[in-house]
């Protein structure tokens, strides 16, 4: 059988050029050491965020969709890979509504005429999660296959966020039974880190929200629900909170100072992105898995576990 | 979770019973008694709320509601503060009860958009895109001011439409002067020097670079264009749904 996602259109999208960029740096080492080829969508433009869609919705589902067609018409992709939560979720949003309501079709149209543009259709891209992309491609066992450097005993809390698995009706490939993505209990980051050799420990908030939408807006808000994550996180017994999306990723960073700094109250959970713990499974050295850009401090804990 | 609903019951309304003379409304109503509740008679329906809320965008599907509690059972929000009650706001918003919406005008717009509540609702109303509405309506007829969340929406907004792209640090510093707010808070600024001890050298360029060199998408020049047409529109056909800009009579 032919191997699922070996070379698709990789969309960074704006956090990952700014405070993502160790989720981007890994994503790509990963990719190259995985035998995954990835190329950067041309001239792409921002997805909108969780902001564009609160001035208009028709206009994220433009933005989205301007993306996959320069993807699909311009490159000749079949599939856009995502790795940021936020981006991931807004073309999967713009594809829903294209495929569902004449009137962003309508909107996407003509925004499309009048900037130059191919006007993306229904269908043209699959959109995918970086979770997706390895989980298809090669699956636990090929991770299994290359670790070199185990995981094992590192105890991990996987934390997936409101925007990889609702709302429901714009994830229509997930729910569908063993082996497919939970919308109420998402596994595939538990499946790969496990399948690093990774500790999984039963963390209840895998889907809970970390107010990354005002993270600046309701700053104390926010340092509660991230709060509420390392509190149980720690409870749980991990030593890493693994993420799969830059806003959840630099808020759980932020307000964890936040909440030091204003409030006094320490934590010392690690908060490290999925790509990153793969890579170093892979044998990848910290500092290419981008380990030193990230604001939490892990170097300690990874070399007292042997992966540094 | 047990939803913690709030009384239609104003606690000003209550009166305590002391055995003492108590005249209410114009009635000798002395003697022993515990409490007396007065009556209350709401007659200020804005019959055109819920039209006008369903004009904005993610307000559509309100209609749809029949009031199972789903959402607010399932709220992040809800969950640290119980006077959030996204059920409880729809059903004011489309019986008319403006002035016990107005109650609550300072905290609808808290709504972290974690879309739990259209996860669970059965009728599919998409409450998250009610509030949001809702918080629209209450800024656009002035009965709060703009919510930090909509400032940053906007600077967030008008960058992306500028130069296709955004840069956060340039978002951060327009949006922490639009409200008024220290540049350098405490925190923001362990951030920041966290992140020069760990950042690459040529990372910290390109992010300070950016302060004179801005990303941006090459050639965007027409979608910027025919965005900032759309936009206004829009704006338009909104303040024309909720009768704002008529001429006086
Ligand atoms: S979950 Fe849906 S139907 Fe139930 S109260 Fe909330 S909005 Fe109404
Ligand atoms: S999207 Fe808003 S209203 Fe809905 S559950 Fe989340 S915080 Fe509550």
């Amino acid at each position: 059988m032919e191997q699922k996602y070996k070379k698709v259109a990789y969309y960074p999208g704006c956090a990952l050029e700014g405070t993502g960029h160790s989720y981007s740096r890994s994503t790509k080492e990963l990719g190259k050491a995985l035998g995954l080829e990835l190329e950067e969508v041309k001239n792409w433009n921002c997805c909108g965020a969780m902001e564009v869609k609160n001035v208009d919705p028709k206009l994220q589902t433009y933005l989205s969709s301007r993306v996959m067609s320069i993807a699909a018409n311009e490159m000749g992709y079949d599939t856009v890979m995502a790795p940021c939560n936020g981006c991931y979720h807004n073309l999967k949003k713009a594809e829903y509504d294209l495929e569902n309501d004449p009137a962003s079709v309508e909107v996407v149209g003509k925004l499309s005429e009048k900037a130059g543009h191919q006007t993306y259709e229904a269908g043209q891209v699959e959109t995918i999660h970086a979770l997706d992309w390895i989980k298809d491609s090669l699956g636990e066992e090929g991770i299994r296959a290359r670790v070199k450097n185990s995981l094992k005993d590192l105890k991990i809390a996987n934390y997936y966020g409101c925007m990889y698995t609702r709302p429901r009706h714009i994830f229509p490939e997930k729910d569908k039974g063993e082996g497919s993505e939970s919308t109420s209990k998402p596994h595939y980051m538990d499946d790969l880190l496990a399948a690093a050799g990774a500790e999984n420990v039963d963390f209840p908030l895998k889907t809970a929200c970390c107010g990354g939408a005002h993270t600046l807006s309701d700053s104390d808000t926010s340092t509660r629900l991230v709060m509420n994550l390392i509190r149980a996180a720690e409870a749980s017994g991990a030593e890493v909170i693994a993420t799969e999306c830059p806003t959840c990723h630099s808020g759980l960073e932020m307000h964890q100072i936040r909440a030091e700094k204003q409030h006094g109250e320490k934590s010392n959970v690690k908060i490290i992105y999925f790509t990153q713990l793969l890579g170093l499974a892979l044998g990848l050295s910290p500092r290419q898995v981008g380990i030193h850009e990230n604001v939490s401090d892990s170097m300690g804990l990874l070399k007292e576990k042997g992966l540094a | 979770m047990p939803i913690h609903e709030k009384s239609l019951i104003r606690p000003e309304d209550l009166v305590e019973g002391s055995g003492e003379a108590h005249i209410i409304d114009g009635v000798d109503v002395s003697g022993h008694w515990s409490t007396f509740i007065k009556s209350r008679v709401v007659k200020d329906y804005n019959e055109d709320m819920e039209a006008e809320i369903a004009a904005l965008p993610g307000g559509e599907f309100i209609h749809r509601c029949w009031q199972c509690g789903s959402c607010t059972n399932a709220c992040t929000v809800n969950a640290i503060n119980p006077d959030f009650n996204p059920r409880y706001w729809i059903y004011l918003i489309r019986t008319g009860m403006e002035e016990e919406l107005l109650r609550d005008k300072d905290i609808i717009w808290q709504c972290v958009s974690c879309h739990k509540c259209s996860y669970t609702c059965p009728r599919d109303v998409l409450p998250e895109g009610v509030m949001k509405a809702t918080a629209h309506w209450l800024e656009l007829k002035g009965h709060t001011p703009k919510s930090h969340s909509t400032v940053f929406d906007e600077v967030f907004a008008e960058q992306v439409i500028k130069t296709g792209k955004i840069e956060e640090g340039r978002v951060l510093r327009r949006f922490l002067t639009r409200t008024g707010q220290p540049l350098l808070q405490g925190w923001v600024l362990t951030m920041a020097l966290r992140m020069i001890r760990h950042f690459p050298i040529k990372l910290m360029i390109h992010m300070g670079l950016a302060n004179f060199i801005h990303p941006r998408t090459s050639g965007w020049g027409r979608a910027r264009a025919a965005i900032e047409e759309y936009v206004e529109e829009q704006e338009a056909e909104h303040r024309k749904a909720l009768k704002l800009d008529q001429p006086a009579e």
